[in-house]
C-alpha cells in the first residue's frame, strides 16, 4: 500500500516570532524555517510502515514556495521514496490544501494519508479532517498509536479525557499527535541518497484548484504583554501573597 | 438567521464549554440553538435548555452519537446546516475533530479557536502559539467556528428553551468506536478549574506528582503538566497544558518545575495570577509569573503542604 505524507515548511519551533510593525503578518525574512514538527512524526510513522513491509511506497507532498522542496528533501532523507512539490508563493488556506491533496489522492490512490494534527504557524488543526471529508474517507485524528489490519486500521487517539480507540476503514486519513513516535535524524549517507530521489513539480492549477483565500486577514498584532511580577523568598510569603494580596486561594 | 452550537457533554453532564460557546454564538447570530448529539442524553438536553439565551435545543438521541464520532457528527450537522448561518463548537477534541469536516463540505474556511468576536463576521484568533493575534474576516457562506472557551464567560442560567427531538442522520459506516481509557479524578477538570497546579520535567517522576495531588486536594485545584512531563511518561496526555494540549485560564496557575517553553506559555499565559516555583532563577517562566519563588521544589512543595494545613486548608 502507498502512504501519502503532506509536509509543511514553517518557522522553526525554536525561533522567537516577531509581528511586523505594519501589522500585515509575522516577520519571516531571514528566519530559520523547518519541517512542521508534527509532520516529522508523520514521515517517521510512514517510513516505519515501509520498514515493516506494510507500506510499499511513501510519497511526501509539500505545497508552498520553491524552498518547500528542502522540506521534501528532509522527508526523503528520512526515508520517503519520492516527492511532489505543488509550487505557489501565495498563502494557501487549509481548505485549499485539502482540495489539492484530494486531487493528489485521486491520482496516487494511497491507502493511508498521515498528516500532522496542526502546523505550528497558523495552528488551524483542519487540513486532515477536511481532506477526509472531501474524499468521503474515515479519519483518526490526534493519533497516539496505529495498528494496521486488513482493510482497516485501529487508531488510538489523544482526547480531552484520556485515550480513545477507533477502528477506521481504509483508505483513511490519520493526523498525528506528539507521542506517536520519536522521529529519527537523517544520516549523512541518507541525506546524500535523498538528493537523487525524484521530486515532481506541479502547480495548484495542475489540479484545478482555486487557492484564493476565503478568509481576509485584516491585521496581525502582538498579544498583550504580561509583566513579570515579584520574587518572594519563602513558601509562607508566597501563600500570604496569594491569599491576602491576590485573593486567589 | 440563527446560530447552532454543538454541545460538549459525556451523555450525562453538559460541560461548561457549551455555555461559553453560547456566549460567543450570541455575538455572531441570533437566535441561538444548541444541538445535543448523544446516547441517552435527555438530561444533557434539559441542562442545555436552561442556558440563558438559548431559544431551542435539538436532541439527536441515538447510539450512533454516544461517542460523537466525527464521520457521523458530520452528516448530522450537515443535515441541519441549511437553517443556520453560523455553526459553532467549543475547541475541545470533539469540536476539533468534527468541525473541519463540516466546513469542508460547506466549502467554507473554518475559523479555528476564536478568542474574541469583533463583529458578526470578524474575529480574533491566536496564531504562532499565541505569539501573534490575527484579526480575520469571514467571506461569503456559512461561518464554521471553533471557540477557545477560556476567553468567553459562560452564558448564565435561567433559560427555558424547548427541547425538540430529531432523528439520526445517515451513518456513513466509515469508522466505529472501539474503546477508551479515561483518566478518573475527583478533582475539577483542567479547563474549568479555578486553580491549576502543573508540574514539569523538574518533577523527575510520575510518583513525585503525588506531591502536587496533595496540594491540589487542599486547594480544590486541577493538576496539569508541561509537554516535557507528558513526553517523559510521568503523567497521561490529558494533563498537558500548552499550544497543542489544553489551554487554561484559571484564577491561579501554579507552575512547579516548569521552565516556561513558548509552547507551554501558550496554554496558560491568560491565567489571572501565575505563581512559579523553579530552582533556576533564569527560567523563562519567571518572566510571566506574578509571584516567583526560586527554590528546590522537593523542599518547597512539602513545605507548602504543611503551611496550607496550618492555614486551615
Amino acid at each position: 500500500m502507498k502512504v501519502l505524507v503532506p509536509v509543511k515548511r514553517v518557522i522553526d519551533y525554536n525561533v522567537k516570532v516577531r509581528v511586523k510593525a505594519d501589522q500585515t503578518g509575522v516577520d519571516l525574512a531571514n528566519v530559520k524555517m523547518s519541517m512542521n514538527p508534527f509532520d516529522e512524526i508523520c514521515v517517521e510513522e510512514a517510513v516505519r510502515l515501509k520498514e515493516k513491509g506494510k507500506a510499499t511506497e511513501v510519497i511526501a507532498v509539500s505545497i508552498g514556495p520553491q524552498q518547500a522542496s528542502e522540506t521534501i528533501r528532509t522527508a526523503l532523507a528520512m526515508g520517503a521514496d519520492r516527492g511532489i512539490l505543488v509550487k505557489t508563493d501565495a498563502e494557501v488556506e487549509p481548505l485549499a490544501v485539502a482540495k489539492i491533496l484530494k486531487a493528489i489522492c485521486e491520482a496516487e490512490k494511497p491507502s493511508l494519508v498521515i498528516a500532522g494534527k496542526q502546523a505550528i504557524d497558523d495552528d488551524s488543526n483542519q487540513t486532515g479532517q477536511m481532506l477526509a471529508a472531501l474524499l468521503g474517507w474515515a479519519q483518526g485524528t490526534f493519533a497516539h498509536k496505529l495498528e494496521l489490519e486488513e482493510g482497516s486500521a485501529k487508531i488510538e487517539r489523544e482526547i480531552d479525557g484520556g485515550l480513545q480507540t477507533v477502528e477506521v476503514k481504509l483508505p483513511a486519513v490519520m493526523t498525528v499527535d506528539l507521542r506517536l513516535n520519536e522521529p529519527r535524524y537523517a544520516s549523512l549517507p541518507n541525506i546524500m541518497k535523498a538528493k537523487k530521489k525524484p521530486i515532481d513539480e506541479k502547480s495548484p492549477a495542475d489540479y484545478g484548484v482555486d487557492i484564493a483565500p476565503k478568509l481576509k486577514v485584516l491585521k496581525v498584532s502582538e498579544p498583550p504583554k504580561r509583566q513579570a511580577g515579584i520574587k518572594v523568598k519563602t513558601v509562607a510569603e508566597l501563600l500570604d501573597k496569594l491569599k491576602n494580596e491576590a485573593g486567589v486561594i | 438567521m440563527a446560530s447552532l452550537v454543538i454541545a460538549e457533554h459525556d451523555n450525562k453532564t453538559l460541560k461548561e464549554a457549551t455555555a461559553k460557546t453560547v456566549s460567543a454564538a450570541a455575538q455572531v447570530s441570533t437566535p441561538v440553538h444548541v444541538l445535543v448529539a448523544g446516547s441517552d442524553a435527555a438530561g444533557v438536553a434539559q441542562a442545555a435548555a436552561k442556558i440563558a439565551g438559548v431559544e431551542k435545543v435539538l436532541l439527536a438521541d441515538d447510539p450512533l452519537y454516544g461517542k460523537m464520532v466525527a464521520e457521523t457528527m458530520e452528516t448530522l450537522i450537515l443535515s441541519l446546516a441549511d437553517k443556520y448561518d453560523a455553526i459553532l463548537s467549543p475547541a475541545t477534541t470533539n469540536g476539533k475533530n468534527t468541525m473541519p469536516r463540516v466546513a469542508a463540505k460547506l466549502d467554507v474556511a473554518q475559523i479555528s479557536e476564536i478568542i474574541k468576536v469583533i463583529s458578526a463576521d470578524t474575529f480574533e484568533r491566536p496564531i504562532y502559539a499565541g505569539n501573534a493575534i490575527a484579526t480575520v474576516q469571514a467571506g461569503a457562506g456559512k461561518k464554521v467556528i471553533t471557540v477557545r472557551t477560556t476567553t468567553f464567560k459562560p452564558a448564565g442560567d435561567g433559560g427555558s428553551a424547548a427541547v425538540e427531538k430529531i432523528g439520526a442522520a445517515a451513518d456513513p459506516g466509515l469508522s466505529k468506536f472501539v474503546g477508551e481509557e479515561l483518566s478518573k479524578s475527583e478533582r475539577p477538570e483542567l479547563t474549568s478549574a479555578k486553580i491549576v497546579i502543573s508540574g514539569g520535567r523538574g518533577m523527575q517522576s510520575g510518583d513525585n506528582f503525588h506531591m502536587l495531588d496533595k496540594i491540589a486536594d487542599k486547594l480544590h485545584a486541577a493538576v496539569g503538566a508541561s509537554r516535557a512531563a507528558v513526553d517523559a511518561g510521568f503523567v497521561p496526555n490529558d494533563y498537558q497544558v500548552g499550544q497543542t494540549g489544553k489551554v487554561v485560564a484559571p484564577e491561579l496557575y501554579i507552575a512547579v518545575g516548569i521552565s516556561g517553553a513558548i509552547q507551554h506559555l501558550a496554554g496558560m499565559k491568560d491565567s489571572k495570577v501565575i505563581a512559579a516555583i523553579n530552582k533556576d532563577e533564569e527560567a523563562p517562566i519567571f518572566q510571566v509569573a506574578d509571584y516567583g519563588l526560586v527554590a528546590d521544589l522537593f523542599k518547597a512543595i512539602p513545605e507548602m503542604d504543611e503551611e496550607l494545613t496550618k492555614l486551615g486548608y
